[in-house]
């Protein structure tokens, strides 16, 4: 699964898509990939929550590990997608759609410009990968 | 010093890290207290310290040598021979929490026996593999609760009445969270009401704890508390003496969230404090942030029944700095101690034992009620432990006791100031009638001045 073109991605493979303010995060195909299949996903974070760069926004267990999703970006919660409760399968068959996390409102935009281009983080994937 | 190696191979440690001698490993610790004098005396032979070691042993009375009537949280009941006979097998004796798990099939079965047992008589839905004690199981009920709301409910609300040692420990393990409110056990005059307890409880409540029996002996009836603590969210949690539960409804049935309790009243000695059982039950609810480990059934690649470590994502092993909970070990050899104990007993047999426990020490307390100067205070609803007004202090009347070679009841006022001569008596299936009424007697000679 190609990385979108339009969605800017963190060294420790969260993805963001703005559009105005506010800001989409989820994980990217590579964090799925490595994670393999999740068996569980809890928010750390509900609407209304203001936050700093780094903090946990959700967590993920996988039938290897468990690993914290951290946000590239400063904000407020604006939504959580609950859905993804039940539906934890979605962060490995659909990362960059139906598994997007939160959506917050940006406190800082100037954030995202520390933030890899998706060449960037293709390029640093495959990096990794060998 | 576990690992044995030669002068050369120390120097050349040492020399790779740039010291020049062991001591200068030490060098931050101040220089007074590095090589303490211990002031121990001479070293003697092993027939020499065994023979010192049985002087002292035979100094102690034990619960063989006096009739005893102590509890609060540790009960003298009979121990079937047949536990020991089995737990002694050297294939549980020595065997410890399985870190390679999958290998020890017979620890693993018998813990997910034992979890099966304990969620079966607290009526919750899952069970872990058990904590130390009663104290240290309620403490991790609160450090569960504690990040159930992500460090953003900082209230604990305990009950006076849950046993001051649980208390002392969670507030031990709180030490150092700074917002952490822990409150409802100070001192208050004559008794605490449930209705005072919940005045604290709000939408800043992330726990709230209580006790039953509690430490008091009394039963209450938690339905309509545990409404009103879910009202506003928060979380409910009970400490039991699972025996108890062979009579009493399970805290199930009052919508407990949590329920935690001392394991020692089934089948484990009193051995002057432990080794116990924690015992540790939730609802599912729960199960991705309980602590300790956690035993399930499933079947191998043929469809033969096997157990595993199930859910390990939660333990610190995997998760790291980011554990809830730091607990990776349980209390495996008194875990199935427990577990066999029930099961020579059985849910008739756990009835009968906790039966005859309500049974006794309410003759005991319709006995002493008749004594002059006695007061069996708040005769409602108890288990096997009742208070009694006393007149004299509880502890000049327990050393009268004692030449009497009865082992009295708990001095209540050394934790409850507001309880002074106040006597908490335990009667388990140990104390024959004739005990009882030797108990009664005695009371009554002492007292008469």
């Amino acid at each position: 699964m190609s990385n979108p073109s339009n969605f800017k991605f963190t060294k420790t493979d969260e993805w963001v898509s703005v559009e105005g303010n506010v800001a989409t995060i989820g994980v990217s195909d590579y964090a799925q990939s490595q994670l393999s299949d999740i068996v569980y996903l809890e928010f750390l974070v509900e609407p209304g929550d203001e936050f700093s760069k780094g903090d946990s926004l959700v967590t993920l267990e996988s039938v290897k590990a468990a690993a914290d999703v951290s946000s590239p970006v400063s904000g407020k919660v604006v939504e959580i997608n609950e859905a993804l409760t039940d539906d934890f399968e979605a962060v490995n068959a659909d990362p960059f759609g139906r598994a997007w996390m939160v959506k917050v409102e940006l406190s800082d935009p100037s954030e995202l410009d520390s933030l890899m281009s998706a060449d960037a983080y293709t390029t640093y994937c495959e990096e990794r990968d060998h | 010093m576990f690992i044995p190696n030669t002068e050369a191979e120390r120097d050349e440690m040492l020399q790779k890290i740039g010291l020049s001698r062991i001591e200068d490993l030490f060098s931050d610790v101040p220089k007074e207290i590095r090589y303490p004098n211990l002031n121990l005396p001479e070293a003697v032979s092993e027939m020499e310290a065994l023979q010192n070691l049985k002087d002292l042993a035979i100094a102690n009375d034990s619960t063989d040598d006096l009739i005893c009537f102590l509890g609060a949280g540790a009960y003298n009941h009979y121990i079937p021979a047949a536990v020991d006979a089995i737990i002694t097998r050297g294939e549980f004796l020595t065997a410890y929490t399985p870190y390679q798990p999958e290998v020890s099939q017979g620890t693993l079965q018998a813990i997910f026996e034992y979890q099966s047992l304990i969620a079966s008589i607290t009526g919750m839905d899952v069970s872990n593999a058990s904590h130390y004690d009663g104290a240290t199981a309620a403490a991790e009920a609160c450090v569960l609760a504690y990040h159930h709301f992500r460090s953003k409910r900082k209230k604990f609300v305990l009950s006076r009445y849950l046993h001051p040692h649980y208390r002392e420990t969670i507030k031990t393990y709180f030490q150092g969270y700074e917002k952490i409110q822990i409150t409802g056990d100070g001192a208050v005059d004559g008794l605490q009401a449930n209705e005072d307890l919940l005045k604290l409880v709000d939408y800043d409540t992330a726990i709230v704890y209580i006790q039953y029996p509690d430490f008091l002996g009394r039963i209450h009836d938690f339905k309509a508390f545990a409404e009103q603590v879910h009202a506003v969210g928060a979380i409910l949690a009970v400490s039991v003496n699972p025996l108890a539960l062979g009579l009493i409804k399970p805290p199930s049935e009052f919508d407990a969230d949590i329920v935690t309790g001392e394991g020692q009243p089934l089948g484990i000695p009193l051995s002057y404090g432990g080794p116990y059982l924690g015992l540790f039950a939730t609802k599912n609810q729960f199960i991705r942030k309980l602590s300790g480990r956690l035993v399930g059934e499933t079947v191998d690649n043929k469809g033969n029944k096997g157990y595993v470590l199930t859910l390990t994502a939660r333990e610190q092993h995997i998760r790291r700095e980011r554990a809830t909970s730091n607990i990776c070990t349980n209390q495996g050899l008194i875990a199935l101690t427990s577990t066999v104990y029930m099961s020579l007993l059985g849910k008739h047999g756990l009835k009968q034992v906790a039966k005859l426990n309500y049974n006794k020490a309410h003759y005991a307390a319709d006995q002493i009620s008749k004594l002059k100067g006695f007061e069996v205070v708040n005769f409602g609803a108890f288990f096997n432990e009742f208070v009694v007004r006393t007149p004299k202090p509880v502890s000049e009347l327990n050393s009268l006791l004692l030449d009497y070679d009865i082992l009295g009841g708990y001095d209540l006022s050394n934790d409850y100031p507001e309880l002074e001569n106040h006597m908490l008596l335990a009667v388990t299936e140990m104390n024959t009638k004739d005990d009882i009424d030797y108990l009664v007697e005695i009371l009554q000679e002492v007292t008469n001045d």
